[in-house]
């Protein structure tokens, strides 16, 4: 019988996959920290004066924690997501399908490289947006959990998303009608408290919006849930992600016919 | 059935929507063999392939690869074998070293670039190792392919049409190089459409239709099943050939005639026929079948008795 796990065919598909998007940096790492940057500036210029959304924070601060998040979610689903369709697409799965990987060695290694590049480009925002909003580390711990959590999540809604697509058109609906949204009605440009009870419960709905609000309490040690809630909800969210995954991969799921 | 069988298939089927693709079958390819996997399109061979690779799974029977199950072992199974898949794709992140060194690492092979500067060398790849893989011409990246599946040493090799649309010379040297690998004891499985390449490669060949295997024999036995059938092509200065020859005419144009005789033996009565009747036999010439002939002649169910080895 076959083992589960073998370390070297694991490292080298998540190596793979690292120098996959760090050979094209440009697009995959620096543009991405130069649109958070534009977000920075243009909505702290617009809106600096007239939102406060916790006491003694300036609104350019509570930006910042939303935005890192949000770069890093976005790049981790991208970073799965394209590798897995672009290889489907060109006919290149095979090379990763013909060796004796498993489906937990494909798994791992796939969202391990799609956090490293959210973690990455999320690490890049930070250092470039503290020159312009500087921010206070309460806890650095939770803000590293968060960070984590949060992209092994994307990245693993990345792999499904590209093992479900059979084609770009159906990733760009996902990403465009399930990715964004999720992510822009998270909170990241503001509280949840200054929505409606009803949009209230909603966004509780929303797993993004408890990544970015455990995220913001690392930095300010406010919050609009409980941390430990939020993380709650992101190891139960990640476990189901990973269940649906593992089962694709070990079923051969549009990918071994 | 021997137990050294490098690739076991029983009662293998596959079925894509209303299209049969494997209907249940039999096959044995034995450690060491050059084998050769020949049918027209849709026959079934790639769905074989793939089925042997792990690329799809069959609807029922059973198939292994040096003894491993490729579904219950697919591991072990898969580290026995190589594929040279029918088309040509490639990573355009990597270079043709990187690729390879990749897909070592896959096969859990970390220090392989001994290995994999002869493979290059052999492939005429050596002065492309660091360029990256769409600088390359279509032969290039079709040797890549074959590289890629020889990198992790598996003792069996299966080459899916790897001479499609390639250049005589990467085909000679290619070539040569899997005759080697077949000498060194690796098991060659070929499919083409080039049937002279596996009448002069192939030890044992299959023909595949419809999902079934309908004939299995050694090629000189394939052959020589025809080996008592002559083609005769004539063209007549003047005259024309007696009506009662019209049986044996496979076609004509103009003067020219071809006919098949079913023993050596009738060429001379024949030409004695047409003499007597008018006929001047400006050009003739006599030959015996090919094992093209004998795939035309198998695939259109004219020639029986076909599996025995």
């Amino acid at each position: 019988m076959s083992r589960a796990f073998c370390t070297a065919g694991f490292r080298t598909l998540f190596v793979k996959e690292l120098m996959r998007f760090w050979k094209v940096s440009f697009q995959t790492v620096f543009a991405p920290i130069v649109n958070a940057l534009l977000y920075l500036v243009v909505f702290a210029h617009v809106l600096e004066e007239r939102v406060q959304v916790y006491e003694g924070v300036p609104y350019r601060a509570f930006l910042v924690p939303g935005l890192v998040m949000m770069a890093t979610l976005q790049n981790a689903f991208a970073n799965s997501s394209s590798s897995l369709i672009q290889s489907k697409m060109t006919g290149n799965i095979i090379f990763m399908l013909l060796p004796p990987l498993s489906h937990v060695e494909i798994f791992l290694a796939y969202v391990l490289a799609a956090v490293a590049r959210g973690v990455i480009v999320g690490g890049g925002v930070l250092a470039v947006t503290l020159f312009l909003a500087p921010v206070p580390f309460m806890h650095p711990l939770w803000i590293i959990t968060f960070a984590l959590g949060g992209a092994a999540i994307l990245g693993a809604m990345g792999l499904l998303a590209g093992i479900w697509a059979d084609k770009v058109d159906q990733l760009a609906a996902f990403q465009n009608f399930v990715i964004l949204p999720f992510t822009f009605l998270s909170g990241v440009f503001y509280s949840i408290h200054s929505l409606s009870a009803t949009w209230q419960l909603v966004s509780r709905a929303n797993p993004f919006f408890f990544m970015i609000d455990g995220f913001r309490y690392g930095f300010f040690g406010v919050s609009d849930v409980d941390p430990w809630s939020s993380l709650a909800v992101i190891v139960g969210t990640f476990a189901v992600l990973a269940a649906v995954n593992l089962t694709m991969l070990r079923t051969g799921y549009k990918l071994r016919t | 059935m021997t137990a050294q069988a490098a690739i076991r298939v029983e009662a293998l089927a596959k079925r894509f929507g209303s299209l049969q693709a494997l209907d249940g079958i039999d096959l044995e390819v034995r450690c060491g063999e050059f084998f050769g996997l020949l049918g027209p399109n849709g026959a079934g061979k790639t769905t074989l392939i793939s089925i042997l690779a792990g690329l799809c799974r069959p609807d029922a029977g059973r198939a292994t690869v040096m003894g491993h199950d490729v579904r219950t072992d697919y591991r072990n199974a898969r580290r026995m074998l190589g594929v040279v898949p029918q088309e040509i794709v490639f990573d355009p992140f990597f270079s043709v070293r990187e690729t390879l060194v990749i897909q070592s690492g896959y096969f859990g092979l970390r220090h392989n670039d001994a290995w994999i500067d002869e493979i290059l060398e052999h492939l005429g790849l050596s002065s492309k190792a660091g360029a990256n893989m769409r600088s390359l011409s279509g032969g290039m990246k079709r040797r890549v392919l074959v590289a890629q599946a020889l990198v992790h040493r598996p003792p069996v090799i299966i080459l899916d049409e790897p001479t499609a649309g390639v250049d005589v010379e990467l085909r000679q040297s290619l070539w040569r190089f899997i005759r080697r690998l077949n000498e060194d004891g690796h098991t060659i499985v070929l499919t083409t459409h080039y049937l002279e390449e596996a009448e002069a490669l192939c030890g044992r060949i299959a023909m595949m239709k419809g999902g079934r295997v309908i004939a299995l024999d050694t090629t000189a036995n394939l052959v020589g099943r025809m080996r008592d059938r002559v083609v005769v092509r004539l063209t007549l200065s003047a005259g024309a050939l007696p009506p009662a020859m019209a049986a044996r005419v496979v076609s004509s144009e103009g003067a020219s005639h071809v006919l098949r005789l079913p023993d050596p033996a009738e060429v001379e009565p024949l030409l004695a026929q047409v003499r007597e009747a008018g006929g001047q036999i400006a050009e003739l010439s006599v030959t015996q079948p090919d094992l093209e002939e004998v795939f035309v002649q198998t695939m259109r169910g004219t020639l029986a008795g076909t599996q025995s080895a």
